[in-house]
């Protein structure tokens, strides 16, 4: 059933649908009103065989999922920014303890300076932690990632942790129509939960273990097999999501335009609507240009961007975040699926800490690198001349 | 069946080994321990030969508060409540320092969990740094006696009162020294529903510098001479101390532990030996603790 909802709300209904166990809830935002939406439907008991509890910090809230899933519940949060950086030490144990705790991160920009908005910088820094990380462009997408998200956590050759990211406020606040999911499609998709292992005092085990040098490494082994197999479980899932609802938002990545362009340009999350409107009004002019979306950031499905830009002379990645000292980490990712193709690259760091990003910007870095204006490497979007204070 | 099982690592005479068998036979293995970094988890949980004959998990240093409120709320969201209680075992600087924010929040929520402090004064695991447990004057690696400084300074954080304050329906102070009342005060909280702490005077034969054979005697000198109060307080309410027939002067606990030695050499070691005891006293008063 269409509705018109904002992003939290579509977030929400998805998460009732898959039947949690246990929900820990801890204020920012722009998440704030994902964990008020689900409080609602728990204060009016909507939320069955679910216990809802407010922590003392996203530092609690990820611990008491861990404990939670530990003890075999299907566990949910919802968190980003600052809150993310503080869940990180829970969140990474959680990945080395192979615990499918789903969150969805509202991105937000990170202090200081302090901004609510959103760019992708909070996500970045949990890239190497063990967490499977998609990102959506609308909150439909979003509303379907939910259940699918547990599903993929949850399959017992992968078993981690699912991150969630949508852009804050772009989509949280965002009111847009949603096609609500209903139970029953929900109930045929997502088995219950049914742990290998799980904590019970009729099969007693030792979870969180100590591991000394000589079988730590077997540990991260199994851990990056698991992200690995993850990519292949992922694009079936994907694919069985298509096939339940009728709702098919591709695989890893999503091409558009690709086999003839001569720029390619790489995006991810809500930013992706207006790249893809610019460059369909671009073809319409005759400019060879393509898009190419990439939902999957973790594991990072490189064959099959390798195989979508393999075509293209130059590339165009738009980043919402920057690894200081070096370049864009999306850029970075794409230029590492790349190699041996050595296509000239390009990448802009834009719409940070909430700035907009008008189309005019996007048309102007595009024309600007497709007739070669732009010098190769990293680049900020649109900078205003400042002072620096401390030289 | 084996709850806690030999062959675990820790030191012979390790205070806490002693506590935590106590604390499993008192439970009678139905439970389900969250245990934070420190030496309980290196001890026994290392891969391939974990001591645990009870559902363990060990995840960080400062969340077990929250891993433990975490599985219990599982249990009650799967039905499975009858399975066991949960429990914490938590060192003096996981429970006082780091991991004070998570247990403040359990405490709060009010979780059905037997919080319990592994007590031995410093962070032993990593060789004997001060916690806010160490009690004053203790000569630790990060607080080491020197020649203007004797150790620590201030005194024990009141751990106690501040589980008090939280209005947990049961607090409790035991010492290894007594295990038959160990095992009341756990089978009495295992019965109250809510929150319960638990902290458990628990010598360190390596931090303290005492002989393996000593740990008993050490901590019941504690005991003895008031700086360690047995205590026991429902819904608020103080409703038991273990009293103190002849009170023993703190020189007595101090002399036979290295941490003290310097207190005794040293030109203002009387003084802070002199506050010890006012520590002694205070607490004597505030518990009534003399006969």
């Amino acid at each position: 059933m269409k509705k018109v909802v904002r992003g939290f709300y579509s977030i929400a209904h998805a998460v009732k649908l898959c039947k949690p166990n246990v929900i820990a809830a801890y204020p920012i935002t722009p998440q704030t009103e994902i964990v008020e939406n689900l409080a609602k439907m728990y204060s009016n008991g909507e939320l069955e065989g679910c216990e809802y509890v407010t922590a003392e910090s996203e530092f609690g809230a990820a611990s008491i999922l861990v404990g939670a899933s530990a003890a075999g519940a299907r566990t949910f949060t919802a968190t980003c920014s600052q809150g993310l950086i503080l869940m990180s030490e829970v969140l990474l144990n959680a990945a080395g303890m192979r615990l499918p705790i789903v969150l969805v991160n509202t991105n937000r920009a990170l202090s200081a300076p302090l901004s609510i908005w959103n760019d992708h910088q909070d996500s970045m820094v949990l890239r190497d932690g063990g967490l499977i990380q998609i990102h959506v462009e609308t909150n439909q997408e979003a509303h379907d990632m939910v259940p699918l998200a547990f599903k993929v956590a949850e399959n017992s050759k992968v078993m981690l942790p699912f991150m969630i990211n949508m852009d804050g406020f772009k989509l949280t606040h965002a009111y847009e129509p949603v096609d609500l999911l209903d139970q029953d499609t929900v109930d045929s998709f997502l088995p219950p939960y049914n742990p290998p292992v799980y904590m019970t005092t009729k099969n007693p085990l030792t979870f969180g273990c100590y591991a000394p040098p000589h079988c730590y490494t077997e540990f991260r082994v199994v851990m990056q097999r698991a992200m690995m197999r993850a990519l292949d479980v992922l694009e079936e899932t994907y694919r069985e999501w298509a096939e339940v609802t009728g709702r098919d938002w591709g695989g890893h990545v999503v091409g558009e335009f690709l086999d003839d362009a001569e720029l390619a340009i790489v995006s991810m999350g809500s930013l992706t609507g207006m790249v893809r409107d610019v460059v369909k009004e671009l073809r319409k002019n005759g400019v060879k240009v393509g898009l190419l979306k990439i939902r999957t950031f973790r594991p990072f499905p490189a064959k099959q961007v390798k195989e979508a830009l393999k075509n293209a002379n130059k590339i165009l990645v738009f980043e919402r975040a920057v690894s200081f000292g070096y370049e864009g980490p999306v850029g970075i990712e794409v230029k590492s699926a790349l190699f041996g193709l050595n296509p000239e690259f390009y990448s802009f760091a834009v719409g940070l800490g909430g700035r907009d990003v008008p189309r005019e910007e996007l048309m102007k870095i595009i024309t600007d690198v497709y007739e070669g204006k732009v010098e190769q490497g990293f680049h900020f979007g649109t900078v205003k001349e400042f002072e620096e204070v401390i030289v | 069946m084996t709850y806690f099982a030999s062959g675990h690592g820790a030191c012979p005479g390790c205070g806490l080994a002693i506590a935590v068998r106590n604390v499993l036979d008192a439970l009678e293995g139905k439970c389900f321990v969250a245990n934070s970094t420190g030496c309980l988890e290196i001890i026994s949980s290392q891969y391939e030969r974990s001591a645990w004959g009870v559902p363990y998990i060990h995840s960080l240093f400062e969340n077990a508060g929250a891993v433990a409120a975490g599985i219990e709320l599982a249990l009650k969201a799967l039905k499975r409540t009858d399975e066991g209680k949960v429990v914490v075992f938590a060192g003096d600087g996981a429970t006082a320092d780091i991991g004070i924010g998570t247990l403040s929040g359990m405490m709060d929520r009010n979780h059905d969990v037997i919080y319990i402090c592994l007590d031995n004064e410093a962070y032993q695991n990593t060789g004997n740094q001060q916690s806010g447990l160490t009690p004053m004057g203790s000569n630790t690696t990060t607080t080491p006696a020197g020649a203007i400084m004797l150790g620590k300074t201030g005194r024990k954080k009141d751990m106690i009162s501040i589980a008090v304050a939280h209005g947990l329906p049961y607090v409790a102070s035991a010492s290894v020294a007594f295990h038959a009342d160990i095992r009341r005060k756990v089978k009495k909280a295992a019965e109250i529903e809510g929150a319960k702490y638990i902290q458990i005077h628990t010598p360190c034969v390596t931090g303290w510098g005492i002989d393996g054979k000593q740990t008993i005697t050490s901590a019941k000198l504690a005991y003895e001479t008031a700086l360690y109060p047995i205590v026991e307080f429902e819904n608020g309410e103080l409703t038991r101390v273990r009293k103190i027939k002849e009170r023993k002067p703190v020189e007595e606990y101090l002399k036979i532990q290295r941490r003290f030695r310097h207190l005794f050499k040293h030109p203002r070691g009387q003084e802070i030996i002199n506050l010890i005891q006012k520590i002694a006293d205070e607490n004597a008063k505030k518990y009534n603790l003399d006969l």
